[in-house]
């Protein structure tokens, strides 16, 4: 039997846009422009959002879309959740759809927990008898009973995100589409939703669509993966090896040489960081565990005395997480290089420099927030490693458990 | 628009029949697709419940505004073209006129704002856009209802008895909400364009309000402009209904066979043109 679940040949969407004086936003201007250009064509630029997209996905399979923004993902959903129709090509879904592109999507902030399951189940497409049925199941995945004649606004972001992904979680579909939902929520939430998701697909044959930034969640849950760029399909087929794929064209284009700024007065200047990995490739992107080193040049502009190179790595909240130091060296005027390693598996983040250099204990050179390096929420070796609240650096060693003597 | 046909006849898994859905580019005119309105009926039922929930919700006096809108308006009518203008009318007589105007305006006012005010719904959520215009009859419905039971009260006063055209009001509100409902069509696709709709429609309904026998009835109007009058698909639907609440002079069944008319072509037309602006809501909303 025929077992494709979504079938996409040469799918194409593209938008027309229509330059300055064409663009009217009000019945006046569309009016003033026709009395005064009359039947003349107008310049219009046609934008290909997606160009020739063409993918099977079978029944109960669960496959993730990935690729940077602007890439085509969220169109591509839009398009098979039927929001938004396609100009080229053709789509065949055998099942019925339901797509989750947003968290509590028509969640009225004045009516209650109670009033707001209801509306949201049939905006997602719920018969009222279905979500009869369902009611205290998707109370209970919640967690929130005793708030259910409580108006939303009233409940904290938690339990309403925690509400309204349970309302989407319980809907019976054969087709599920799930867009970025999972970046709101706390951790242990976003990890009770994910099993659910690997549950409907494994205990009812749901086909899941997942797009997801969070490749820890796309390696755990999708058997295949399509990799989209701009507006194409660049890769598709076994997870592991689309993300590397993928992971490996992000650190392509990113910039691995940072320039540094020359501050004003200063006797000395680091001239230039260069992120690469131990066998001296570029690359600005690793894997957790993955060892990288930093190429650090500077000038100094005077013969200086007992001068330190400093590095130092910030996460995203401007959390210190480790400084570099270089031995101290009396230095003629001219131009160094220093090279850090770094051994440590940081978790998951983005990661920024702090740069400076001191002669006898003094900073004649500071910078802070430069440059970026990029840690990939998967480690090294088979096992995926998830969540990033649990500490900044990430174990990998999985001692057995052994019985008490 | 995008061809959604699903097929009653598609592949059968574990005994169950999946649905076969089709997307493929379109353009022109599209077929209505009635009976996927139909499975969404739920739907439409939730959005009329929460805009009735949240309509007179922070209010002091809550549903009873229903009641209290139109005894206000028929107060001012029935003084400004009773005692000033010196028509023949009564409270009663601009009450009712009143129960049918406001089922056509509200109607209208809140179908053309239906998609605009949805606009972060229908960029995230697939369902046939038809069912929030309709929708609006619904909650219009429940207004009406309770307005109309205000009536008997009034009626009791007035020594009003219901009489055998009662039976014929209920088409009357049908046909009042046809048009208005085709109409709010239009202006809701309309809208998701162009903005200056809701500008504009304000302007035009206080015309209407005037140009319709609400206040005074036609027998009012001056012979010579009587054929312009006439034009206003409302004045013969307004007649009737007030016909069939108090009695009096049978309607001019030729302007009700025009009113009847005029509703069929714009709630059909209504409803293709909504059809065919439909598919770029998403985007340009």
């Amino acid at each position: 039997m025929n077992d494709i679940a979504i079938s996409a040949r040469s799918v194409g969407k593209s938008y027309t846009i229509v330059h300055n004086i064409q663009k009217h936003t009000t019945l006046g201007e569309a009016i003033v422009h026709n009395l005064r250009y009359g039947f003349r064509r107008v310049e219009k630029e046609t934008f290909q959002a997606l160009d020739d997209v063409s993918f099977d996905i079978m029944r109960g399979e669960v496959a993730g879309i990935i690729g940077r923004n602007g890439a085509g993902k969220s169109t591509l959903l839009k398009i098979l959740s039927r929001i938004t129709p396609l100009t080229r090509g053709e789509i065949d879904l055998h099942g019925r759809v339901g797509s989750l592109l947003e968290v509590g999507t028509g969640f009225h902030p004045e009516l209650t927990g109670r009033e707001n399951i209801f509306l949201n189940g049939a905006i997602l497409g719920m018969s009222r008898r279905e979500i009869v049925e369902k009611f205290d199941e998707i109370v209970a995945f919640a967690e929130v009973e005793q708030f259910l004649d409580t108006p939303v606004k009233r409940y904290s972001s938690g339990m309403y995100v925690r509400l309204a992904f349970a309302v989407a979680a319980h809907l019976r579909s054969d087709i599920l589409i799930v867009d970025e939902v999972l970046a709101v929520g706390d951790i242990s939430f976003q990890k009770k939703c994910l099993g659910k998701m690997g549950d409907v697909s494994r205990e009812k044959g749901t086909t899941v669509l997942f797009v997801s930034h969070n490749m820890a969640a796309v390696r755990t849950l999708c058997t295949r993966a399509i990799l989209l760029k701009e507006g194409r399909v660049q890769a598709i087929g076994e997870t592991g090896s689309v993300i590397t794929q993928y992971l490996s064209s992000c650190s392509d284009e990113m910039r691995t040489a940072i320039e540094l700024p020359l501050l004003e007065g200063s006797e000395a200047r680091a001239s230039e960081l260069r992120l690469a990995t131990f066998d001296g490739k570029p690359q600005s992107q690793f894997l957790i565990g993955e060892p990288w080193k930093l190429h650090l040049e500077f000038e100094l502009n005077r013969d200086t005395t007992h001068v330190i190179a400093a590095v130092g790595l910030r996460n995203i909240e401007g959390m210190p997480l480790i400084t570099w130091w270089s031995a101290p060296a009396d230095l003629r005027a001219g131009r160094y290089a220093v090279e850090f390693h770094c051994h440590f598996p940081f978790s998951a983040g983005e990661l920024n420099f702090v740069i400076g250099i001191s002669s006898n204990e003094r900073p004649i050179y500071y910078v802070e927030g430069v440059g970026a390096v990029t840690i990939c929420e998967i480690a090294q070796g088979e096992q995926p490693l998830r969540a990033s609240d649990t500490g900044i650096l990430v174990s990998s060693e999985r001692p057995e458990i052994f019985l008490r003597p | 628009m995008l061809t959604r046909s699903i097929h009653p006849a598609g592949r059968k898994v574990n005994g169950q029949t999946l649905p076969h859905i089709k997307l493929r580019p379109a353009s022109g005119w599209q077929a209505l697709n009635l009976a996927q309105v139909w499975q969404f009926r739920d739907l439409a039922l939730a959005f009329a419940g929460r805009d009735i929930k949240l309509r007179y919700r922070q209010t002091f006096l809550g549903i009873a505004w229903v009641i209290f809108q139109p005894l206000m308006a028929a107060g001012i009518f029935s003084f400004v073209f009773g005692r000033i203008a010196k028509l023949d009318t009564n409270f009663i007589f601009s009450y009712v006129g009143m129960l049918g105007w406001n089922v056509f305006s509200t109607t209208l006012t809140k179908s053309s704002g239906c998609l605009v005010q949805n606009a972060g719904l229908i960029s995230k959520v697939f369902f046939p856009r038809l069912i929030l215009p309709v929708s609006v009859v619904f909650s219009t419905l429940v207004d009406f209802v309770i307005a109309f039971m205000m009536l008997f009260v009034m009626a009791f006063f007035y020594r009003i008895h219901p009489a055998t055209e009662l039976l014929l009001m209920p088409v009357w509100i049908v046909l009042l909400l046809a048009l208005a409902t085709g109409f709010g069509l239009f202006t809701s696709a309309l809208m998701v364009s162009y903005r200056d709709v809701q500008y504009i429609l304000p302007v035009l309904t206080q015309f209407l309000l005037f140009a319709s026998p609400i206040g005074y009835s036609v027998a009012e109007v001056p012979l010579r402009y009587r054929n312009l009058y006439d034009l206003n698909p409302l004045v013969g639907l307004l007649e009737g209904f007030r016909w069939s609440l108090l009695g009096g002079s049978m309607p001019d069944w030729t302007s009700v066979g025009y009113s009847a008319g005029v509703t069929v072509f714009v709630l059909v037309g209504g409803a293709f043109a909504f059809k065919k602006m439909e598919r770029q809501f998403a985007d340009v909303i």
